[in-house]
């Protein structure tokens, strides 16, 4: 009773029907689920899969588990700006193409992705395009034509380990799991109830307020792009500067470590977080921001919290500067 | 260490099968930045930079992936002509970068 609420509650907020959305354990199963579901879907008309080279690295991981069984995977680079060009993903669907993927914007750098062209381009060629929609949803509208969709709660303000996954009538798709009956057979376990009719609350509220909420944020990080370049010498701003989700905001400080700058700003008081190789698990620099062509180190990722203020950035605006000059000198770059 | 990789370029056409390494000046100058994490390799190229006269090459050796796509980055914010990126027999890669200004 509970969860038919949330889901269709859910389900109206995406514009789909209830029998088409399936809670999921997390964001990341949701597209593990939504990849490989649809490629074993239409296994037959061919393995070939195709995804931006920006996506998230749950979507990333997924196409690399249909290499490792034997699959094809084209991947379509992006410009400066990280955003891929509806032509040229066009151009890499074949007749085996089996499922294409492409995020509605980018967890690194906000730039919206062109998914109504892209969509239109698989529809025309018969191919479904799976959206991955974490970063969007609650706050933009994602834009019509696609076949899958995964979404993560917590992104949105909701409970943590809850998923969305929409497989949209007439998609052809097969659990990549062991048969179970729960959540229209896509999804096994029992699910989880409270976090469910959270999710639906937490949507709820979140779309509601996304207008108002994205046009300050939109404000504000306008401001942020606007000044940080001109406060602190060798520094790019990446991300597309109009196509963009409203409250993140990257930029490359040059000569400085991605943790050192995280660490000093966090010992200043703003949380940030940083695509630069030191800060993440592995050695290799941010995918996304090699795809792009953008410094790597003392990569910055500002994204505003509900509730942000002017004063806020002010705040951050004014300490950033001196902080660079520290982290320079302490580094040893005299120029 | 000029000659060397003179004949190495030398050798490398001889060959036809092997990608063949686009022409280029040799470096006036090489910066040694192996075994450095990113952003250092960066900061030797910046401050070093001055010592190559206009129109020349200088080469930083580099070890860390990110320089792979740190130094082109470099080149394009700072308006520098970034001319190939060569892998070294020992690991690494040897960026060499034309200074324009």
């Amino acid at each position: 009773m509970l969860l038919d609420q949330a889901r269709s509650r859910i389900a109206s907020l995406l514009s789909v029907r209830p029998d088409e959305l399936s809670f999921t354990t997390s964001g990341t199963q949701a597209v593990h689920l939504a990849v490989l579901g649809a490629l074993a879907g239409r296994r037959r008309v061919g393995r070939h899969l195709v995804v931006s080279a920006v996506e998230h690295s749950s979507v990333l991981h997924a196409a690399e588990a249909h290499e490792r069984d034997g699959g094809a995977v084209t991947t379509v680079p992006v410009d400066l700006y990280g955003r891929v060009d509806p032509a040229a993903f066009a151009a890499a669907l074949r007749p085996d193409t089996a499922l294409t993927c492409l995020q509605s914007a980018n967890h690194e750098v906000g730039t919206v992705q062109p998914v109504a062209e892209v969509a239109a381009a698989c529809r025309a060629a018969g191919v479904p395009l799976f959206v991955d929609a974490a970063q969007s949803l609650g706050r933009v509208a994602v834009p019509d034509g696609w076949s899958l969709l995964a979404g993560s709660a917590h992104k949105f303000g909701g409970p943590p380990g809850l998923g969305l996954l929409v497989v949209r009538k007439g998609t052809r798709w097969r659990s990549p799991l062991p048969e179970d009956e729960r959540e229209g057979r896509r999804v096994p376990g029992f699910e989880n109830v409270p976090a469910a009719a959270a999710t639906a609350a937490t949507l709820e509220a979140a779309t509601a307020e996304s207008g108002a909420a994205g046009a300050l944020h939109r404000e504000l990080v306008e401001r942020i792009r606007a000044e940080v370049p001109r406060l602190v010498a060798d520094v790019e701003i990446v991300g597309d500067p109009v196509r963009r989700l409203p409250h993140l905001v990257t930029f490359s400080v040059l000569y400085v470590e991605g943790e050192a700058i995280v660490t000093e700003l966090d010992r200043l008081g703003f949380e940030v977080s940083s695509g630069s190789s030191c800060t993440a698990d592995s050695l290799r620099p941010s995918h996304v921001l090699e795809a792009m062509g953008v410094i790597t180190h003392g990569n910055v990722r500002v994204s505003l919290p509900r509730g942000a203020t002017a004063a806020d950035v002010d705040r951050f605006l004014a300490v950033l500067p001196e902080a660079v000059v520290r982290l320079r000198r302490s580094a040893g770059v005299t120029s | 260490m000029r000659f060397r990789r003179r004949r190495a370029a030398e050798a490398e056409q001889a060959v036809p099968e092997p990608v063949p390494v686009p022409a280029g000046p040799p470096a006036y100058l090489v910066l040694d930045a192996l075994g450095r994490k990113c952003p250092i390799p960066i900061i030797m190229l910046a401050e070093r930079i001055r010592e190559v006269p206009l129109g020349q090459v200088v080469a930083v050796q580099a070890d860390d992936a990110a320089a792979r796509t740190d130094i082109p980055a470099w080149c394009r914010m700072k308006s520098q002509t970034f001319v190939r990126e060569e892998a070294l027999p020992q690991g690494g890669w040897a960026f060499h970068i034309k200074r324009d200004y």
